[in-house]
């Protein structure tokens, strides 16, 4: 079992928080040291991952899932502790890993009780990880929940503002959403095996099996869809989201919207699409409205409003819903792109809630303003927060562009109408996109400076430079050398798509 | 030839970027201008010898039987998106490509020489050179283009350096608000431009694997001009609201360079742009970025030629923006106001020659006439503005009305400006003459009409460029003189000044037909005297004496003519209203009703919903607190009521 | 004289319901111990009854009776003891002035 590397990726944050624990909550140094050690070995435990997944796939193993591993964990249900990852989980890993990495520099210094702090966001991470390599429904969704538990405390500790309301909020509703997620995976056991057979949580025996009847694929895939749906901030569900990052600390926004909205869209295409192909086949229809709307509903949304973070958060429920809208298509192009674009999010998001939380940290305020003419003030923040924007407006070089135009692309292979429309309306989202951005760049980063105070302040410290720079490095490199992570998600999507197609 | 040389072209001026990008912070500004200069100049050295090797080494690369080539010298894969669809990024020799090339890098050069002088003094120094590069390598991309998207891309990133450049003083809020205005019209603009490539190249993959279409990517140029008729069969006849979808393709992708080139609906970007640094404006809005919509049309040529209403729909824009932009730039006070009207309409009348141009008429002059003004507006207009920018430096104004009687102060900018004016207005032997006549004759052998009013808007143009010359450096001298006499520019920025003038003194009699034809065989050029040039030189003249009339000596005529008709100078002046218009539309439209009627729906009946489904439930909650009293008492009466209520239950089911 | 089970059940059921009655209706506690006796001696007599009646070969009603009688006789010490305890503490034996544990 400790010879399968994807359980390191569980192991090594509960280490950490052994670690932790045993530093006290008035060691920084020593909390600190634990936290970049262990987020440094799970990045390098990422980064060669990738590169022994692609040295395996090009020397010809063609298994749908590597290193797969299974062990028994409670017989009478068959549950087991599963795990195994293709290409794109591959990615994800990746992306979870860049973005604790950075997120351990972001908060730096925290405050109070750091130790605790680090404690729930490794465990945070935990479930993460275990989400993205479980090939299990069952493990699959325990992990999901425990990403989930921390992230009240998080906020309703360490947050602003309103912390204790956006923590229950977000709570809330998240459970709300794991309890349509739940019924749904309890019916995918139920008809996971044909009459008499061995009922089984293993997503890839149960597509195998494929033998969940129509009418039940309906409604199984309309349950899953939603539950991970409200975690990826689909409209009308996304609300929980506005207010969660506003209030969250900076490295909990980073990892909230950098990967735990991901677990959404990764869960709608493993779980909904994959075991309910047919469901999705004859439903996707009123998801692709529903996502459709948040789009372009976000789109807007941000355009207006004044809080930074606020802006940030209604961008992400217009980024992830680009993801689902581009999952809904059913073809490889498109849900290629929607997990680039998945990856591009998660970056850039990061990126802007890092940047946020420095400038809050600096002038205490979030409000565009009362603030103006950062650039002049903090030079190097105010690059990067031009950079991030971009980045989100889906400027070429940048990992957005390509994700989104794989999207419109992908999609645009549907010729009827209906979809036609709705692709149209989601390329519309890139110029109000812009507009936003540009808003706040205009208002936030140039022009004059608003607040006499603010130009006693300084710019951003080594380790937030190194936070920072860890994200654009991976945006650019996504950006100008986009086709071989488009291969390995491209090729990773084989046997989705074949399930949809035997389904029609 | 290697592909060491245009792997070059793309890759030095990116690394110029990177390095003064990165590293300008530490530079000093005197080291980073010289390496931009130097390796502007040196990139300038690589353009000129790939454009003159291909067009004069008769290497049988790139000429066979006078014909010139189309060649592709590298082409790699950059992404996926299906086995047919395929992004590459290359280089893409051809005429018009070769053209652009010098066109590009000796403006860029020129600029870069003049801002040594222009910006000296202004922070920042090396942030601009960083962003020069970074406009240079774009643009340089966006002409080498093998493939649609390739295009789309430098498009973009050409945007995104317009705006970094527009907001170089980004402590002015106007700055800033007009590079935010750049940005997001031709953003807009380019949605179009995307939903074109989306529509042409889904029909373009899905074109049957026997057709020769599918021998290469769906975006790729060559593949695509090739065969405009398998094209068209591709689309299987399908229609949109009664045009042919590939009409609407290809549409949809000139509203994307109207966007650019600034054509009417979506022009009012430019003249705010000229809130940037005055080279900028020499480079971006002048000389390069703006006429990339023309090339994007004289790139698709063979494509819009397969559909005629496009090409109908090109001249009218063009025709209609022509004028609007003439008539705009009579009633201008900013200098740079009216130079960028000036470059509206001067990019009209190229588009409304590629419209015009077929291959039966004159074999497709109108297409050579187009990329031949192309080349010369680029050279007098970059003059025209370097210019305007040296009389900025010296006067610390853009309005003519702090101007005036200039010549005395400022000889050489006086001189090297007559002569771009006199080339604008199209007057022999300078270099606009020759380029204008052959666009005219174009014009008028598709249709007498479009010939006519383009004579007009030429006239037109003849006037507000001399009503501008003689307001600046002739009228009245500005008494300040006396205290602050201006004086001519440091010589980085009067040698572009020289050499431009001198390129548009002799550009005119480059046999440019040789080089530059529709379908890259030589075509070449006379001059039709009678029919064409005769007139348009009367009116043009006629127009520069009616200048000079008005404008020569300070008088009150202007005055009476512009209380003779107020409202007709009120709305010529506030260009027609268009800024309004656009401002109504997105600020109390989309802005005020559609953003935040979106944010309080959202604030208040999706988020409401999920607080009030949280209230209920602890209204429920409250509610039912009560019955949790404490008091066994009242347990034991509703248990014992309970229990008789089952009993009866019990008991009628039983019965 | 045969007495038919219906003497036996008629007072126990009349017992039991006053037992009810006396509990929800009165306040102190002592009556409250006594109507919850009540309703234990009446369930009492039903064990006894119904197993000398229907069961005559058994004797598990009966043993079963015992013990309930001695658990009651435990509980009411109990009882008694708590409620002198709160006698001492409040004043009164009122149930309604004991709130101090309710949620």
């Amino acid at each position: 079992m400790f010879g399968n590397i994807l359980i390191w990726f569980v192991i090594v944050p509960i280490l950490m928080m052994a670690g932790l624990a045993c530093c006290g909550n008035s060691n920084m140094k020593a909390i600190r040291g634990v936290m970049v050690a262990g987020s440094t070995v799970l990045l390098a435990m990422a980064i060669w991952l990738v590169v022994d997944f692609l040295a395996q796939r090009a020397g010809g193993n063609t298994a749908e899932m590597l290193y797969t591993g299974s062990w028994l964990w409670y017989a009478p249900l068959n549950i087991h502790l599963a795990v195994g990852v293709d290409g794109i989980s591959v990615m994800m890993l990746l992306l979870s890993a860049i973005i604790v990495f950075a997120g351990t520099f972001a908060s730096w210094k925290i405050d109070p009780l750091p130790m605790n702090f680090f404690l729930w966001f490794c465990l945070l991470s935990t479930g993460v990880f275990g989400f993205f390599i479980s090939i299990d429904m069952f493990t699959m969704f325990m992990f999901y929940e425990v990403a989930l538990i921390p992230m009240y405390l998080l906020i309703g500790v360490w947050g602003t503002g309103r912390k204790e309301y956006s923590a229950m909020k977000l709570t809330l509703m998240l459970m709300g959403g794991s309890a349509f997620l739940m019924l749904g995976l309890l019916g995918i056991f139920w008809h996971s095996a044909p009459e008499g057979g061995q009922l089984t949580w293993n997503i890839l025996e149960i597509s195998h099996n494929a033998s969940i009847d129509p009418s039940w694929q309906r409604m199984l895939f309309c349950f899953t869809f939603v539950g991970f749906g409200v975690l990826g901030a689909m409209f009308p569900f996304h609300t929980w989201s506005p207010d969660g990052h506003a209030c969250a600390p900076t490295a909990v926004s980073m990892l909230h919207a950098g990967v735990l909205m991901k677990l959404g869209g990764y869960g709608c295409f493993r779980i909904a699409i994959f075991l309910c192909p047919q469901g999705a086949n004859e439903l996707a229809w009123i998801f692709i409205i529903l996502t459709g709307i948040s789009v372009v509903y976000g789109a807007f949304s941000a355009c207006v409003q004044t809080d930074l973070k606020y802006i940030n958060a209604y961008s992400s429920v217009s980024h992830c819903g680009m993801v689902l809208f581009a999952i809904l298509m059913l073809n490889t192009t498109a849900m290629t792109g929607g997990i680039l674009q998945m990856l591009s999010h998660g970056l850039m998001t990061a990126l802007f809630f890092a940047l946020i939380g420095m400038i809050y940290g600096r002038t205490h305020t979030r409000d565009i303003r009362e603030m103006g003419g950062l650039m002049k003030i903090m030079p190097y923040l105010g690059v990067c927060y031009m950079i991030a924007g971009f980045a989100s407006l889906g400027l070429p070089g940048m990992s957005g562009f390509v994700a989104e135009m794989t999207i419109f692309f992908g999609a645009f292979e549907h010729s009827d109408l209906f979809h036609r429309c709705f692709v149209i309306a989601a390329t519309c989202s890139i110029v109000i996109t812009a507009v936003y951005i540009l808003r706040v760049v205009g208002k936030l980063i140039l022009g004059p400076v608003h607040d006499e105070h603010h130009l006693s302040l300084t710019d951003a410290t080594w380790w937030e430079r190194l936070s920072t720079v860890t994200l654009i490095a991976c945006l650019a490199g996504i950006g100008f050398f986009p086709n071989w992570i488009n291969e390995i998600i491209r090729n990773s999507f084989a046997p989705i798509i074949s399930a949809i197609q035997t389904a029609i | 030839m290697g592909i060491t040389l245009p792997i070059l072209i793309l890759a030095l001026p990116f690394t110029m970027f990177l390095i003064l990008g990165i590293g300008g912070v530490k530079m000093s500004r005197k080291l980073a201008g010289t390496i931009g200069i130097l390796a502007n100049g040196a990139l300038m050295t690589f353009c000129y010898i790939v454009a003159l090797t291909y067009f004069f080494s008769g290497n049988e690369e790139f000429i066979v039987d006078g014909v010139r080539q189309q060649v592709q010298l590298f082409d790699v894969t950059w992404l996926a998106f299906t086995d047919r669809m395929v992004v590459n990024i290359g280089f893409l020799l051809d005429p018009i490509c070769a053209m652009m090339l010098i066109v590009i890098s000796t403006i860029s050069f020129m600029v870069h020489l003049y801002s040594w002088g222009y910006m000296e003094h202004e922070p920042g120094f090396q942030r601009y050179y960083a962003f020069l590069a970074l406009f240079t390598f774009s643009m340089l991309g966006l002409v080498v283009a093998t493939n649609i998207f390739q295009m789309y891309i430098f498009w973009e990133l050409v945007g995104v350096s317009s705006f970094l450049l527009i907001g170089f003083f980004y402590k002015l809020p106007s700055a800033v608000s007009a590079s935010k205005k750049a940005f997001i019209v031709t953003r807009f603009a380019d949605l179009f431009m995307l939903i074109g490539i989306l529509v042409l190249s889904y029909y373009v993959s899905n074109a049957p694997i026997e057709s020769p279409l599918a021998n290469a990517s769906a975006f790729n140029f060559l593949n695509l001009n090739a065969q405009p008729s398998n094209v068209i069969a591709s689309t299987l006849g399908a229609t949109f609201l009664g045009g042919s979808v590939l009409t609407w393709a290809m549409i949809l992708i000139f509203v994307g360079g109207m966007g650019k080139s600034a054509m009417l609906p979506l022009h009012i970007w430019l003249p705010d742009a000229m809130e940037g640094p005055t080279p900028v404006s020499a480079l971006i809005h002048a000389a390069t970025m703006v006429v990339a919509g023309v090339y994007l049309v004289a790139r698709f040529f063979p494509m819009y030629l397969a559909v005629p209403d496009s090409l109908e729909f090109i001249t009218i824009v063009g025709a209609i923006t022509a004028f609007y932009a003439a008539v705009v730039a009579c009633c201008q006070i900013d200098i740079k106001r009216i130079l960028a009207f000036s470059t509206i309409s001067q990019i009209a009348f190229m588009m409304v020659s590629l419209g015009v141009a077929r291959p039966e008429l004159h074999d497709g002059l109108g297409y050579m006439a187009s990329m031949f003004h192309l080349f010369t507006h680029a050279m007098f207009k970059a003059l025209l503005f370097l210019g305007a920018g040296a009389l900025i430096h010296a006067v610390h104004s853009n309005n003519y009305t702090e101007m005036g009687g200039m010549r005395k102060y400022m000889p050489i900018t006086h001189w090297t400006f007559l002569i771009g004016c006199l080339a604008i207005a199209g007057i022999w032997p300078f270099s606009g003459f020759f380029s204008k006549d052959e666009m005219l004759s174009a014009m008028y052998a598709n249709n007498a009409l479009w010939g006519v009013w383009m004579t007009m808007v030429a006239g037109l143009t003849a006037f507000y460029m001399f009503r501008m010359y003689f307001l600046v450096f002739w009228w009245e001298e500005n008494p300040h003189y006396k205290e602050h006499s201006p004086h001519d520019a440091p010589w980085q920025m009067s040698l572009p000044l020289i050499i431009l003038a001198a390129v548009s003194c002799v550009a005119g009699f480059i046999p440019f037909g040789e080089f530059v034809t529709w379908n890259r065989a030589p075509y070449h050029i006379h001059i039709d005297w009678v029919g064409v040039a005769i007139p348009s030189l009367c009116v043009a003249t006629c127009a520069i004496a009616l200048a000079a009339w008005l404008y020569a000596k300070k008088n009150d005529k202007p005055a009476k003519m512009k209380a003779a008709l107020p409202a007709l100078w009120q709305a010529a002046n506030r260009r027609f209203y268009w800024d309004e218009i656009y401002m109504f539309i997105t600020h109390k439209i989309i802005f005020n009703g559609i953003c935040r009627g979106i944010a309080w729906f959202d604030r208040h009946i999706i988020d409401g919903t999920m607080d009030a489904m949280a209230s209920v439930t602890q209204y429920c909650s409250l509610k039912i607190k009560g019955m949790q009293s404490g008091s066994v008492q009242t347990y034991v009466l509703w248990y014992f009521f309970g229990a008789l209520l089952l009993a009866a239950i019990t008991w009628i089911c039983l019965l | 004289m045969d007495l038919s089970m219906l003497w036996y059940l008629v007072p126990s059921v009349i017992m039991f319901v006053a037992g009810v009655y006396g509990f929800v209706t009165r306040k102190n506690m002592i009556a409250l111990l006594i109507s919850l006796e009540l309703m234990l001696n009446s369930a009492d007599l039903n064990f006894v009854v119904f197993n000398r009646y229907l069961f005559p070969d058994s004797k598990e009603g009966m043993i079963f009776t015992l013990f309930a009688i001695a658990i009651a006789a435990a509980e009411t010490a109990i009882a008694i003891a708590i409620i002198v305890n709160i006698y001492r503490a409040v004043g009164n034996t009122d149930i309604d002035s004991v709130k101090k544990m309710k949620f």
